[in-house]
């Protein structure tokens, strides 16, 4: 009776007690439901790295945002949105009519975007408060910001079950789609435009660059325990609810910063997997097992 | 020959050497922006004024530059505040090898101690929180302003009489806007280590968060300790500085039924311009905004 008191005094109580700490989780979990299941496809189709180009690409948007409106959810919204459109179109663009491979016209890009914003936030002077775009709060979700981040995962959901069939085939097999079907290109499109829509919605919770973490880490970490593409695909969207639950709970109890004890978390699950996954493990390694009979 | 004939045969001397010219100013050096204030209001055009700690920015983190102290070396007096809220001063006035004059303008007031968690325990410099304490502080500028330069005796003592009467009824007005409030709602909790004479002064209790730090950014055990301390002693108000997203402002206010209070100017005036230039104008928009938020 006392554990389970003590359990709940350490697991539930601080959600029942505080609205913050119930808009976090919420927020959070939210968040993972749209991001985990990209994630995996990034990682599937080797574009790891792709979500940190476009987290640097959207902050000079949100930064502009910022300086025209202020600590605005629609202006820094839009300008997110817009400025990691057009590096992703423009990325594609060059990528089709010249000799550059797409990491390379992403990569420059983003860099080009970047330096534009960091020009455009110290024209202003002061960028005290812009740490939040970087940084984000996960323990200042309003109403309207709550609103974005369910809509931004309802979206992606629904628009990676559309587009579900093509992205798979892009994956193992992109030369196969390019030759059968006319999708590629806007499958591809649609693809960036999620992982763009998925970033924005995150940096009011996490930040820009922290946001991509919880997009990549649960994705990496659910290759470890399942190798079909639905189970990934849940696993990762589970790790990512795990990390934001455990992160909250331990910045309440600890005293850390919310949103990078998130990431940690995930971080943490990562590692765990990588030693102890179920496939492909490090310590399976170890375990000797049967040969298959011939 | 009483102090008024002195003076009138002064001033008439003072008429036939003609106005003082620009360089031959006074010059001396306050610490930080209040004391340039307090030396202005005292000094005039006779006295001009270099500040180390300029408006908005923090004495507790200075970094002296050399021509910090090449301005003291050039200076007749340098204006301290005491009470170990500069300490990088007695450095830096030995490095400049001055012959010039310190003048810590809070000799006679009585400090206050503040001691902290592990048990030690040192004195409180913000004693210009309590307007009583600024009389002093006017009244040891001017006396020291006198004693470098007696042919402006007449200036000084006309400017001291005419701003302590500002300053008492500064006080008056301090005093009459907490009245107005309820007396059980004369609390806030505030991140603020610097109203501690306030506090004393004018019978505002002023509560610490316990174990939030100020200088980091909010955890999530910070909000939560914020909110049940606010709930739990009923208070009305809560100022805070490191929370700067208006939106966590918002979210503790809904949550734990306080109001959250503006910015309150504790170290430092404002830029000339802004809500806090001058030492009598800082006093009075922080009351404003304590008022503002502990009214029912």
């Amino acid at each position: 009776m006392n554990t389970l008191m003590l359990f709940y005094e350490m697991s539930i109580s601080p959600f029942a007690e505080f609205a913050f700490m119930r808009r976090a989780l919420v927020g959070a979990m939210a968040l993972s439901l749209g991001a985990g299941p990209i994630g995996v496809f990034l990682m599937l189709r080797r574009m790891s790295l792709v979500g940190d180009a476009m987290a640097h690409a959207i902050l000079p948007g949100a930064a502009l945002g910022y300086l025209i409106a202020g600590l605005s959810l629609g202006f820094m919204t839009a300008g997110g949105l817009v400025a990691g459109f057009v590096v992703a179109l423009l990325a594609g663009l060059v990528t089709r009519l010249t000799v550059l491979k797409e990491d390379a016209a992403l990569a420059s890009f983003y860099l080009i975007s970047l330096a534009g914003g960091v020009v455009l936030v110290s024209l202003r002077g002061s960028n005290v408060d812009l740490l939040h775009v970087l940084f984000g709060s996960v323990l200042a979700l309003d109403d309207p910001t709550l609103l974005l981040l369910a809509s931004s995962a309802t979206v992606s959901l629904v628009t990676l079950a559309i587009l579900f069939r093509p992205l798979v085939l892009e994956c193992v097999d992109p030369l196969f789609l390019r030759t059968v079907s006319q999708s590629s290109g806007v499958t591809h499109l649609g693809f960036l435009a999620l992982v763009v829509l998925n970033l924005v919605a995150g940096f009011h919770a996490l930040g820009t660059l922290l946001s991509v973490g919880l997009m990549m880490l649960p994705a990496f970490a659910a290759r470890f325990w399942t190798s079909t593409l639905e189970g990934m695909l849940a696993t990762a969207t589970l790790i990512g609810f795990i990390s934001s639950y455990l992160g909250i709970i331990a910045s309440y109890h600890a005293g850390t910063p919310t949103g990078p004890t998130i990431i940690l978390c995930a971080g943490v699950i990562y590692l765990i997997s990588i030693l102890i996954g179920g496939r492909n493990g490090l310590l399976l390694r170890f375990i000797p097992r049967k040969h298959l009979a011939a | 020959m009483d102090i008024k004939s002195s003076g009138i045969i002064i001033s008439i001397i003072l008429m036939l050497i003609g106005p003082v010219k620009a360089d031959e100013k006074i010059q001396v050096v306050a610490s930080f922006s209040i004391l340039t204030d307090l030396i202005q209001e005292i000094g005039g055009d006779r006295v001009s004024v270099d500040t180390l700690v300029g408006p908005e920015q923090d004495a507790h983190v200075f970094n002296p530059a050399p021509k910090d102290a090449v301005r003291i070396a050039q200076s007749k007096l340098v204006f301290l505040n005491g009470l170990g809220f500069e300490g990088w001063m007695e450095r830096l006035v030995k490095s400049a090898a001055s012959k010039t004059k310190l003048i810590i303008v809070t000799s006679g007031i009585k400090p206050h101690s503040r001691k902290y968690k592990n048990g030690y325990e040192d004195l409180d410099p913000h004693a210009w929180q309590d307007v009583r304490n600024i009389r002093i502080y006017a009244a040891n500028i001017t006396e020291a302003l006198i004693a470098i330069d007696p042919a402006g005796k007449i200036t000084y003592e006309n400017n001291f009489y005419r701003y302590d009467a500002n300053l008492i009824s500064l006080d008056a007005f301090i005093r009459s806007s907490i009245i107005a409030i309820p007396s059980e709602r004369r609390k806030i909790v505030t991140t603020h280590d610097a109203f501690g004479y306030f506090e004393q002064a004018y019978g505002v209790s002023i509560i610490a968060p316990q174990g939030v730090s100020t200088e980091s950014e909010a955890s999530a055990k910070d909000v939560a300790t914020i909110i049940r301390q606010v709930k739990s002693e009923h208070i009305p108000a809560i100022f805070i500085e490191n929370i700067s997203d208006p939106r966590l402002a918002e979210q503790i206010a809904k949550e734990s039924g306080a109001k959250i209070g503006g910015k309150l100017y504790s170290d430092a005036l404002s830029n000339e311009n802004g809500p806090a230039g001058t030492y009598i104008t800082m006093m009075e928009t922080n009351i404003r905004e304590l008022t503002k938020a502990m009214m029912p």
